[in-house]
């Protein structure tokens, strides 16, 4: 087991020093000028190469490479040019409540999606799991972008239910950051009015970024339902008299759930990605949004800190599952 | 007096894209309490299917009975709703299977399989569930019964950690849990190593003599059969050919497919007999062969056996078999 | 109905054909995937034909007509310069259906040869052209998408470079799954044994094996990549207006809600039908080509 969880961790660690090469990478075969946009757009060719100097962009790619690795190991992220803010502050700033909107929108999938999914496999071809099968690739199909401004529309422009963009009103001051996820800080300070306002602000957000989650955990654990239920240590189980309850929620279960957790694994990356969407469309002020606005204004030092925050939260995410593997999958302790 | 177990007329038909396969043609059978039957045929018989049926295993559809009765202690199974069919699974028919590895659950402890089955007998006899203590207590039990050393140790480890030998003991001590009336055995030793397969042998056998549990046993192999059952029946195609008592059947098959399961097994004692193999294979049960399912195949078959299907006769006390030309 | 899917890939070529079609339209949702991909294709070429405005094609401005809502003349209504909507949707249908396809198709050129390569090949190839894909596949495409449009500078072409580019490692990876598993089968020992080429074992095992996972994994992506062009045109990163590509649209009809919220509704809706058609489409198709790997 310790050998098993150590090995993942190196490889973990080597794909992390990859992505620092691949964005390297990425940043120097711009073909815009990024010394340029520093100096801003009417500067002289001397300001352009004073900026050029300021920025060590003069160097060689080498030795740029080293200072690259050896800030970002600082926690030194780089400046964006187009504010001249300091990138980690920024993504420090937007990171938590990207992070809690994936968490509640994963904690939406995972709740609604293995439920369905055990379900459809016990009704297999029965209307239901036709329902949920078109219910289930209609969440992948629909773009997260335009569900997002129908459900704007709809609850919160025509039925006035909800609130449409933002984590808070703009009249609300929100809290000093305890753990920057403001349903947790609220609550710990117990301002109830304000975790209402948080829970209402975040409702619609999640629902879109939880939809295609939702779609392929629900997928995978129906396919793997249907997979254990033809097991023979299903049958066998059924011979000796177990309750067909506890051989759908565990004996059966505890097999399908090695798979869905591999895609819980990987669809945490994913949402992580789609809040670019998710976040434009609800305004919601987290790293998606961030990257979006630099990406456009081509400022890229801020695209590429986001692209290995994302990076290296689905490294983690997928690190967890490895170890979940580990402690559900007794076959692995031993390897 | 009725029987512990009746089949009469059993059919089973699976359905599927390329048509219907009547996979049980016809079955009838009889167990009486503390019995021993062994089932012998070729793979694709029927035979596993026939056991599964009486713990109501079938996956249906694609299963679907056709018609017949299975009696246990006169109550139809066939006819019982899945409720009722609980009741009975590891109470009162309790079955062990070919593959030890792939029928014990990967992910779960042996005990927490063990506890789970005890509990769930509890909970289908309508009574409330013994405590997981309590049933972790019969657990060990069991496992030592079937003389397995360390009970406690074994209890919580997990089936990979068992060998193949270990494993089988594991689900034998399973079935007992509920103190059935009769063990429905399919190849309970065909996955297992040949000095292991004796040992299993010997104690299924034990169990047999010492809980006056009826017992029929499933196998492609006429020794494990032998060396178990007092009686014995030989399925071909989804039909019952021969049932006699093991030693009649051994020394005088009557039925063509017995004579050549029968030859085709080398003989350890006179190795100058080579043993002979039936000409040409089992046939598809989707479009059998009319009449006798064995004709195609059989050195004496006529005209009569391609259009009339025969019925089991008893022609010697006991012994029946179904051949338009069986004769003593 | 998996267990007589089974029977469809060992059955006997004609037999399995006949089964094939029998499974796929016994399925509701595969005919409709079917369907839905087939009204897509015929829009696209039959579009400058048959769009009620012809003249709105390029984006002309008719300031008297614009903002619309649906009627007769307009089904979908029209824009904020006057366009027929549903015009500009349908040409929108062409330029999604030959960037899905595109964008798969390079994807899918570039990664099957690297991972039949990888698969057969072994050692410290394989482990050098592995590594690299696993680099790709470390972070969630879409960010990885928007950091090389971001490189590249926006634009459609860029776009699709950057999608592209995202796109290869999964194809790499299966053809590497299916190349190192047919690798191991006993008729290729046999083949190498009987002293056939590496070439010939290629084409005659490897990749016949491999077609059914990638055409159904194809139809998936194409769905996919349509999703994906779409993504970056609403952020502003893919198609510029007056393009009349789905997402861009989108991205201008936001600031017209929720007042004239119909001009939003036709281009998603479009999006939605046809990712929707590729995926059905795919998910049939994987049903009786290649039913073991259920995964979603």
């Amino acid at each position: 087991m310790a050998g098993y969880l150590l090995r993942r961790i190196l490889l973990a660690g080597l794909m992390l020093f990859g992505l620092v090469c691949l964005t390297f990478v990425i940043a120097n075969v711009a073909p815009s000028d990024p010394a340029a946009l520093a100096a801003g757009p009417d500067a002289g060719r001397s300001q352009i190469e004073q900026a050029r100097r300021d920025y060590g962009l003069d160097k060689p790619l080498p030795e740029q490479f080293l200072r690259y690795v050896t800030d970002l190991l600082h926690g030194n992220f780089g400046r964006s040019v187009a504010t001249g803010r300091s990138v980690g502050t920024d993504l420090a700033r937007y990171f938590p409540a990207t992070l809690e909107l994936v968490i509640v929108a994963m904690t939406l999938g995972v709740l609604l999606g293995v439920p369905l999914g055990v379900l459809s496999a016990l009704r297999k071809d029965g209307p239901i799991d036709h329902a949920t099968r078109i219910f289930a690739v209609s969440g992948i199909a629909l773009p997260p972008f335009w569900f997002g401004l129908l459900l704007q529309l709809g609850f919160a422009t025509w039925l006035g239910l909800l609130p449409t963009s933002g984590r808070l009103s703009v009249f609300t001051e929100p809290p000093d950051p305890i753990t920057g996820l403001l349903l947790v800080d609220s609550a710990l300070r117990g301002n109830w009015a304000l975790l209402g306002e948080a829970a209402s602000y975040i409702v619609l957000p999640a629902i879109v970024l939880s939809l295609p989650c939702l779609a392929s955990i629900l997928r995978v654990n129906r396919a793997e339902m249907v997979e254990a239920l033809r097991m023979d240590y299903v049958v066998a189980a059924r011979a000796h008299g177990v309750t067909p309850w506890r051989i759908v929620m565990v004996h059966a279960l505890k097999n399908a759930m090695l798979p869905t957790l591999a895609i819980i694994g990987l669809r945490w990356g994913w949402m992580m990605s789609s809040t670019v969407l998710v976040e434009t469309v609800f305004d919601w002020p987290g790293i998606g949004l961030y990257a979006v606005s630099s990406a456009i204004a081509g400022d890229f030092k801020p695209v590429m800190g986001v692209t290995l925050i994302v990076g290296l939260n689905f490294m983690i995410a997928n690190l967890i599952v490895d170890l979940l593997y580990g402690v559900l999958d007794p076959r692995l302790r031993r390897a | 007096m009725t029987a512990l177990l009746e089949i009469s007329d059993y059919r089973l038909a699976f359905d599927s894209f390329d048509g219907t396969a009547q996979v049980l043609d016809g079955i009838d059978l009889r167990l009486e309490a503390g019995a021993t039957l062994g089932i012998v045929g070729e793979t694709g018989c029927g035979k596993s299917v026939l056991a599964r049926s009486l713990l109501g295993l079938n996956p249906a559809p694609p299963a679907r009975v056709v018609s017949g009765a299975i009696r246990f202690r006169g109550d139809d199974i066939l006819r019982l709703p899945e409720r009722g069919m609980r009741r009975l699974r590891g109470r009162a028919i309790a079955m062990i299977f070919q593959d030890p590895a792939s029928y014990l659950n990967p992910l779960l402890t042996i005990g927490t399989q063990m506890e789970d089955a005890i509990r769930g007998q509890d909970a289908a006899a309508g009574q409330s569930k013994r405590p997981r203590s309590k049933a972790r207590a019969l657990a060990a039990e069991l496992l030592a019964a079937v003389g397995l050393p360390e009970p406690a140790r074994l209890l919580d480890s997990h089936p990979h950690m068992l060998s193949g030998g270990m494993r089988q003991r594991v689900l034998i001590a399973m079935a007992l849990a509920g103190d059935p009336a009769l063990l429905v055995a399919d190849e309970p030793t065909t996955a297992l190593d040949v000095t292991v397969q004796a040992q299993v042998l010997a104690l299924i056998a034990r169990l047999v003599a010492e809980r006056g549990l009826a017992l029929m046993l499933i196998s492609h192999d006429l020794g494990v059969v032998a060396a178990s059952c007092a009686r014995v029946a030989v399925m071909y195609a989804g039909t019952v050919v021969e049932e006699a008592p093991t030693q009649a059947l051994l020394t005088n098959p009557l039925h063509p497919y017995a004579r050549g399961l029968l030859a085709a097994v080398p003989d350890l004692d006179h190795p100058e007999h080579r043993p002979q193999g039936i000409p040409g294979s089992i046939p598809g049960l989707i479009t059998p062969p009319p009449g006798c399912r064995f004709h195609p195949r059989c050195p004496i078959a006529t005209e009569r056996c391609r259009s009339e299907k025969p019925l089991p006769r008893e022609i010697l006390p006991g012994h029946a078999v179904a051949c338009h030309h069986a004769a003593p | 109905m998996s267990a007589v899917a089974e029977q469809a890939v060992a059955a006997p070529p004609r037999r399995r054909l006949r089964l094939a079609v029998w499974l796929f339209t016994r399925s509701f949702s595969s005919v409709l995937g079917l369907v839905l991909v087939a009204a897509i294709v015929l829009l696209a070429l039959l579009g400058p034909w048959i769009v009620p405005y012809p003249d709105d094609v390029q984006g002309g401005i008719n300031l008297a007509n614009k903002l619309q809502p649906p009627s007769w003349q307009h089904w979908f209504g029209t824009d904020e310069v006057g366009n027929d909507i549903l015009t500009r949707v349908i040409i929108g249908a062409r330029i999604s259906l030959l960037v899905g396809i595109g964008i798969t198709a390079a994807a899918a050129l570039i990664g099957v040869p690297l991972g039949i390569l990888a698969g057969l090949a072994g050692g410290r190839l394989r482990e050098v052209i592995m590594r690299f894909t696993d680099l790709f596949l470390s972070v969630p495409g879409l960010v990885l998408a928007i950091a090389l449009v971001a490189a590249l500078g926006p634009g459609i072409v860029n776009a699709m470079i950057a999608l592209i580019l995202v796109w290869w490692p999964g194809y790499v990876r299966l053809a590497e799954s299916k190349a190192l598993s047919i690798r191991e089968e006993p008729f290729i020992e046999a083949a190498r044994v009987a002293g056939a080429q590496r070439s010939r074992i290629l084409w005659r095992h490897v990749l016949p094996n491999s077609l059914s996972p990638l055409i159904v994994k194809m139809s998936m992506d194409i769905g996919q990549a349509i999703l994906a062009v779409a993504s970056l045109g609403f952020i502003g990163l893919g198609a510029k207006p007056p393009t009349p590509e789905w997402g861009a649209m989108i991205s201008i009809a936001r600031g017209y809600l929720p007042e004239w919220w119909w001009y939003a509704v036709a281009p998603g809706a479009f999006i939605y039908l046809a990712v929707l058609g590729f995926n059905l489409l795919g998910d049939g198709l994987r049903d009786i080509l290649d039913p073991r790997s259920n995964r979603g």
